[in-house]
């Protein structure tokens, strides 16, 4: 049969298929359409209705005070974008480090095992507000040569303590593959480095990508914690302009470009999620 | 009995609108104040002195050596300014020590008026009365000894430092509005950490009001020093002196402290014991 044939026209039972799924799809639609409608309509009146609503408004949706506020806010989350994106590579590189490590196998590792081991232990367990200020108050007052920056030394917390979870995330990832594949990359007469490399940590990062996205979501909000030690990121831009005015509407404004700044890296997620997803049952 | 209750709930709520009319500002005064600001007529806890309250011990720069009766430092010397705007000589001025929390706490009172740096405070009306403001609190930049920005005198001098302030103070305003210095300040929740990023040399300059820098500089830092202070900004919070609630006296000392703010006397004071005397020059 040459590729070229025109393919044969669909039967009429074909044809009454695809038109019920077509009338299916519209009607599902209209439904969800109508019951969103439903519950939009009911929230808006249950609050708008509250007595207290006007005042609410008042104080956190003042749109003269949010258009004030913008150019502040923007200028801080700035630097919440550079410092997640900085963090987050740092975080998933040290990160990674340390779950291989955690899964060295062999007696003569122990020591490193433990090390790792007893890393993720108390980076997960240590408040980041207490690391931050260790590390951004603390190592400064050491009056070293040469001491990075604030926001250098921020950064080294926000990564010490979020590799920590990620190297968890990792170690999952790792222990899932199964060990047949492992076993087989080694009878192909990979090295135990090789095999990592190109048979295990790709199946393994493919698997906990969703998680590891959303560690690196949750890490987003956290970067501006470093405002604590001077630095002034979204929120406490927000919080000055708050103090100024009295009105939590800046608040609101920093919430909602944080929100527009998660947008990316979550349909990002749901990408590599769906693809990871397709690959598998493809084949 | 049911009768009797309506004079009763009268009471209650006329009691009440006093206690609401007691947070605005009060203008007419609910007791007979004095008909004239004469000595002779003046009714003072002894009759012929004047009693004038402060806390054991009493700091520098408000007061020297913690004697007020020497009339140096700051509140002495305005202490005995109001005094003789009374038409009281100095012998007839004495001191009584009193704790800061009695002073502004309800209850009669050891003094015809109390000095110690009272921030005037709607709260604290509800229990005391206070005079027009004697003293409005200036922000002051602080530095380490060995800062770049020591013994600088002037605001262009600072326009290279990088400067710090709380959150949400008039402090944080007076270096947006007022310092402007090229680096972005430095924002912290509290002014200790604040104090730890002086103290590593993170900021060259931290900004506080007047009375914070003085306990800084010389009690928790003694490493720090005061390198002057900022032009008035923003709503400063303002001191007064304290008289019992609705004492009589409290318009004539009102109006004498008025009277030395529009003479030019305070001004005179401030500088000659906070500017010169106590080190805290002004940045111009």
């Amino acid at each position: 049969m040459s590729l070229l044939a025109p393919a044969p026209a669909p039967s009429a039972i074909a044809r009454e298929r695809a038109a019920h799924r077509r009338r299916q799809t519209v009607r599902s639609v209209l439904v969800a359409a109508a019951s969103t409608g439903l519950l939009g309509t009911l929230l808006v009146v249950a609050v708008t209705g509250s007595p207290g609503w006007d005042r609410v408004r008042q104080s956190f949706l003042d749109l003269e005070i949010a258009r004030a506020a913008l150019p502040d806010v923007l200028t801080g989350l700035w630097l919440n974008v550079r410092l997640l994106f900085f963090c987050a590579l740092g975080a998933l590189a040290l990160g990674l480090v340390v779950a291989l490590l955690r899964t060295l196998r062999g007696p003569v590792f122990f020591p490193v095992r433990a090390l790792a081991t007893g890393y993720t232990y108390v980076f997960r367990g240590l408040p980041l507000i207490i690391v931050l200020y260790v590390f951004t108050l603390g190592v400064p007052g050491l009056r070293l040569q040469g001491m990075p920056p604030v926001l250098v030394l921020g950064g080294c917390a926000l990564v010490i303590t979020y590799s920590g979870y990620l190297a968890e995330v990792f170690r999952a990832g790792i222990e899932s593959v199964h060990p047949s594949q492992f076993a087989a990359g080694r009878s192909l007469g990979l090295t135990h480095r090789q095999t990592m490399r190109h048979v295990v940590l790709p199946q393994a990062a493919r698997r906990v990508a969703p998680p590891l996205l959303n560690d690196v979501v949750a890490l987003q909000k956290d970067v501006g914690l470093v405002s604590l030690a001077g630095p002034i990121d979204a929120v406490r831009a927000a919080q000055i302009q708050t103090a100024q005015h009295f009105n939590y509407t800046p608040y609101i404004v920093a919430g909602v470009l944080f929100v527009l700044l998660a947008i990316p890296l979550i349909a990002v997620t749901d990408w590599v999620t769906l693809r990871a997803a397709r690959r598998q049952a493809g084949g | 009995m049911a009768r009797r209750t309506v004079p009763v709930a009268l009471g209650a709520a006329t009691a009440l609108l006093a206690a609401l009319a007691g947070c605005a500002p009060q203008d007419v005064e609910s007791t007979p104040a004095q008909a004239s600001c004469e000595k002779a007529s003046l009714t003072t806890k002894t009759p012929g002195k004047l009693t004038i309250g402060t806390d054991e011990p009493a700091y520098e720069p408000w007061f020297n050596d913690n004697k007020p009766e020497n009339g140096e430092g700051f509140e002495s010397a305005v202490a005995y300014a109001v005094a003789e705007r009374l038409g009281y000589a100095r012998t007839e001025v004495v001191w009584n020590r009193v704790k800061f929390e009695n002073a502004i706490a309800p209850g009669p009172k050891d003094f015809d008026f109390d000095i110690n740096q009272f921030s005037i405070t709607e709260e604290r009306k509800q229990a005391v009365d206070f005079s027009a403001p004697y003293y409005l609190v200036r922000q002051t930049v602080i530095a380490l000894k060995s800062s770049k920005i020591a013994g600088k005198t002037t605001l262009a001098d600072l326009s290279g430092a990088k400067l710090g302030a709380q959150v949400g103070t008039t402090s944080y305003q007076a270096i947006t509005d007022v310092i402007k210095p090229g680096p972005q300040p430095q924002v912290f929740n509290t002014n200790d950490d604040a104090k730890k990023a002086l103290q590593n040399g993170q900021i060259d300059g931290l900004v506080v009001d007047l009375p914070t820098a003085f306990y800084i500089t010389g009690a928790e830092l003694t490493d720090a020093t005061i390198v002057g202070q900022v032009p008035q900004v923003g709503v400063p919070e303002t001191f007064g002196l304290v008289l019992d609630k609705d004492s009589r006296l409290t318009g004539c000392v009102g109006a004498a402290v008025t009277q030395l703010r529009e003479a030019g006397t305070l001004g005179e004071l401030e500088k000659k014991w906070l500017a010169q005397a106590a080190g805290a020059p002004e940045l111009t």
